[in-house]
């Protein structure tokens, strides 16, 4: 929307009762930023002509979306949009699903990783899953973060200590935990522990973290610790979020791409865009429609 | 600790608010100092300089309207966010009015109309003083502060009327001077509105802090020949 005033160009004063004369500015009231300010950002992890199938079913059509480095970038729709399917195609999480088929390319780091080279537990390792319930192992604390490192081979003590250290501090849980650290991770309450899966996640030094609802199952203050922890994490991590929760997204996202069923009840991309720009002025009936609560 | 993003923004905001505040008084008292040395690239440049007061102005409206959209402020961080999008648009008007005493200036040209600079000088020091100050108390929520500035009107409306009195009498003894009397009138009355406006800043305040509306100052009026004596 523009400024449209009138512009005054004669030196009329300014007489006692009259309104002061308008002058035309040229700033967008809201400042139209659509994909493009995305795009011309470094890109993480981009999906190219994506299409995932369950059988039969065509869960997600024809999909291109690029994913910002070190930005947070939201998937929001309706329930059944796809967006979880596309979260998981980043990490190839869907092949777990019997029957899932992939059209099209995921790009990470310039190589697609569902060529049939790729190793798909690397491909983990390198994008990282935080999941909606909290799932800590039925292990300690320490275990817990450290699962991952060892399952890579790291079996030194000292080194095992770092990283618990070091992955605690980056999931803001440090200070609670250290000196419980041998401590069942199923004792803490859900805030914590799910603080305690993101940390077990970082453990293994991914660039990308997924997260799934992460939040959902917390207490409002729970969630918004978790929604400042991942405001810190994005200066060193890509993160990728599903939410249901649009006002999640919009609090905590850089980006927004929100999804919907299309008529063959695959989903699709309708718009992408600045967090700020899908929230205040998006470009698409049907996005006003869904954050302004209209339907979905 | 929770909601920092908000927390950061909030700041920011406020600050830019300063900002904002200290282009508006440099305005007035660039208008006002203009129009004592007669200087009229000076004046032209405090005229078109309210183009980037207007531009401070909508980037914070901007700023505001994403974080009502995005954060969902509510409670005192709404009442404050709310009242930050009432006072720019005070600020940005009294910029206009600095505009104004520019323009007048540029009007009155090489004329040499008689301008009572002393104590136009003196509304405008009490005027920019007064805003200076209701920021600060708006910044830092004082409520008893932001119910005191307003009381400093009164001497900013005595200057008014006695230019005012002043004024009408010259121009019955001399009906040639109207226009130039009128001149330094519309120049007063900018300045005088400006301090109007304070008040309203004032009361923004106490409404942050309290959630109360209220009327600080009755004569508030766009234009109190009416009530003069």
């Amino acid at each position: 929307m523009n400024i449209s005033k009138p512009q005054t160009l004669t030196l009329t004063p300014l007489m006692p009762g009259s309104k002061e004369e308008s002058v035309q500015t040229n700033i967008n009231f809201i400042e139209k930023t659509d994909h493009q300010e995305m795009e011309s950002l470094p890109i993480k992890i981009a999906a190219v002509d994506l299409s995932i199938y369950y059988g039969n079913f065509k869960a997600i059509k024809d999909i291109s979306i690029n994913i910002p480095e070190n930005k947070i970038t939201a998937l929001i729709g309706p329930s059944g949009c796809g967006k979880s399917t596309l979260l998981r195609s980043f990490n190839r999480m869907n092949d777990l699903i019997q029957g899932s088929r992939v059209e099209g390319q995921v790009i990470l780091n310039g190589m697609n990783i569902y060529d049939k080279d790729i190793d798909e537990v690397d491909i983990r390792q390198r994008v990282g899953m935080v999941f909606q319930r909290p799932n800590p192992f039925p292990m300690s604390i320490f275990d817990n973060v450290a699962y991952g490192p060892r399952l890579y081979g790291i079996r030194k003590k000292g080194v095992l200590e770092e990283i618990v250290e070091r992955s605690l501090r980056q999931a803001a849980v440090w200070e609670d935990l250290k000196n419980k650290l041998n401590h069942s991770g199923l004792a803490l309450s859900g805030g914590q522990q799910q603080r305690l899966c993101i940390a077990r996640s970082l453990a293994i030094e991914p660039s990308v973290i997924l997260m799934d609802e992460p939040a959902s199952s917390l207490d409002p203050i729970a969630t918004l610790k978790i929604e400042e922890l991942m405001e810190t994490l994005k200066e060193d991590y890509t993160i990728v979020i599903v939410t249901h929760n649009m006002y999640q997204a919009a609090r905590v996202s850089d980006f927004t791409a929100f999804l919907m069923i299309d008529e063959d009840r695959s989903g699709k991309i309708v718009e992408i865009g600045a967090t700020h720009q899908i929230f205040t002025n998006p470009r698409m009936q049907q996005t006003e429609d869904y954050v302004t609560g209209r339907f979905g | 600790m929770p909601r920092q993003t908000l927390d950061r923004e909030i700041h920011h905001l406020q600050d830019e608010v300063l900002l904002l505040g200290s282009m508006v008084e440099q305005a007035m008292l660039n208008a006002i100092d203009t129009l004592k040395r007669r200087d009229l690239d000076g004046a032209r440049q405090v005229y078109n300089n309210d183009e980037q007061i207007n531009e401070k102005r909508y980037a914070i409206e901007n700023r505001l309207m994403i974080l009502f959209a995005t954060q969902q402020p509510i409670a005192h961080d709404l009442r404050l966010l709310a009242a930050i999008m009432e006072v720019i648009t005070e600020l940005e008007r009294m910029g206009d009015y600095a505009k104004g005493v520019a323009k007048i200036n540029l009007l009155i040209g090489e004329d040499d109309t008689p301008i009572p600079t002393r104590e136009i000088s003196r509304m405008g020091d009490l005027a920019v003083g007064m805003l200076h100050r209701a920021l600060s108390a708006f910044i830092n929520e004082d409520v008893s502060m932001a119910r005191r500035i307003p009381q400093e009107d009164d001497q900013v409306d005595e200057l008014f009327n006695q230019i005012y009195h002043k004024n009408v009498t010259a121009m019955i003894a001399n009906p040639s001077i109207i226009d130039q009397a009128n001149y330094v009138m519309w120049i007063v009355h900018n300045i005088e509105r400006m301090a109007d406006r304070v008040t309203n800043i004032c009361e923004r305040t106490i409404f942050i802090a309290t959630g109360e509306t209220l009327e600080l100052n009755a004569s508030d009026d766009e234009w109190s020949f009416d009530n003069d004596e």
